[in-house]
């Protein structure tokens, strides 16, 4: 019963805490990888259009 | 003269490199959004875009805009991708200098591990697109250049060879070989002519900045022309770089690919980057003045060559390329 107790008390590891200044940069990153994600499926897609069928034809 | 002055710090690329750095625990990142903009060398990467267009637009046949817009943009992330990985690799040397000490890995904002990724993703992912959505020809050429700046210059010669921007400069000079590959899927004489215009442009460019920063390069252990030969071969060198450098600047009129224009600017301003050369051949240390003239004047110089190129050229052709 001591002993689970004792373990009970034992302080909870709450891991890396990030400052608000890291947590400022790390939502601009995320931001700035969401806005290259959208142009890159933006971009796929309409070079899909512009070179319809041809988009699959890759003469080397 | 011994290859790296007394007093520098000139370990080997693999003992000073990043990827040898002791291991440690890092901190949660800091890096901003600028920072990682700024690892991709951007006024290297407007550079870049520059020649890349102009090869683009120069080149013969019919390109939708979409296309060209899409070649442009993987040659501008590849730039930034090669930028990246040599911030990665030369963060040491980086913080020495006074020229570079501020980049992100240097400060730390940034960890080398990061830079490594970041150059290494972009690469993937400028080379993969460009090789799907354009051509396979250009996408190779990009690799092989993004290779040649990162391995062959960054790592290898830069730090082991006076000679490291005499051909590390083809790095520099292959965009326009990448857009006229990527508007024709060819390659042919007009872009190889635009290459070694380049390819002779960067030695006089970058010995007259390092005639000016010798003892920076010297205290980083960089193996300059000046730090290694002295300030007379140097000063030699640039006078003989510039010499075959400004009749390859006429080349493109003399050959039929340009017009008068383009000649007579060709013409003008290479006597103008002759007359600072021998300036330069002329002048002895520690007066600087011509050294900063010419480098100044060399920006200038590529810039009118390829801007009256695109506008003679390019233009014409780019608007009929949008109208058709």
């Amino acid at each position: 019963m001591t002993i689970g107790i004792a373990m009970n008390e034992q302080p909870k590891d709450e891991g890396v805490v990030l400052t608000e200044a890291q947590k400022r940069a790390r939502r601009s990153r995320s931001i700035a990888i969401a806005l290259s994600l959208a142009a890159l499926v933006i971009l796929f897609y309409v070079m899909t259009l512009v070179k319809g069928p041809m988009v699959l034809v890759r003469p080397l | 003269m011994s290859l790296v002055s007394e007093g520098a710090d000139f370990r080997g690329p693999m003992t000073a490199g990043p990827g040898l750095v002791e291991p440690m625990l890092a901190e949660p990142s800091l890096a901003s959004v600028g920072d990682y903009v700024a690892l991709m060398k951007p006024r290297v990467m407007s550079l870049v875009v520059f020649t890349a267009l102009v090869g683009l637009a120069v080149a013969p046949g019919s390109l939708h805009p979409m296309i060209g817009f899409t070649a442009l943009l993987c040659i501008a992330v590849g730039a930034g991708a090669a930028g990246a990985l040599n911030m990665w690799y030369d963060a040491d040397i980086d913080a020495i200098m006074t020229r570079t000490a501020r980049r992100p890995v240097p400060m730390g904002r940034v960890q080398p591990g990061e830079a490594l990724a970041f150059g290494l993703t972009l690469a993937g992912f400028a080379i993969v697109v460009l090789g799907l959505l354009v051509n396979v020809l250009a996408a190779a050429l990009l690799a092989f250049t993004i290779f040649f700046y990162a391995v062959i210059y960054t790592i290898w010669l830069k730090r082991s060879t006076p000679q490291n921007i005499v051909i590390g400069g083809a790095a520099g000079a292959f965009p326009p070989m990448i857009g006229w590959a990527a508007a024709t899927g060819s390659l042919s004489l007009e872009p190889v002519l635009l290459f070694m215009i380049i390819f002779f442009w960067t030695p006089p460019h970058f010995w007259a900045l390092a005639l000016t920063r010798t003892e920076d390069y010297a205290r980083a252990g960089i193996p300059m022309l000046p730090v290694v030969s002295g300030d007379g071969a140097t000063r030699r060198q640039i006078l003989w770089h510039t010499l075959i450098l400004v009749p390859l600047g006429i080349a493109p009129w003399a050959l039929g690919f340009a017009g008068l224009f383009y000649g007579l600017t060709a013409a003008v301003t290479g006597a103008i980057m002759l007359a600072l050369a021998w300036q330069v051949f002329r002048e002895r240390r520690p007066v600087e003045r011509a050294s900063k003239h010419l480098f100044a004047f060399s920006i200038l110089y590529l810039f009118l060559l390829f801007a009256v190129l695109l506008i003679e050229r390019g233009w014409g052709g780019l608007i009929a390329r949008l109208a058709a």
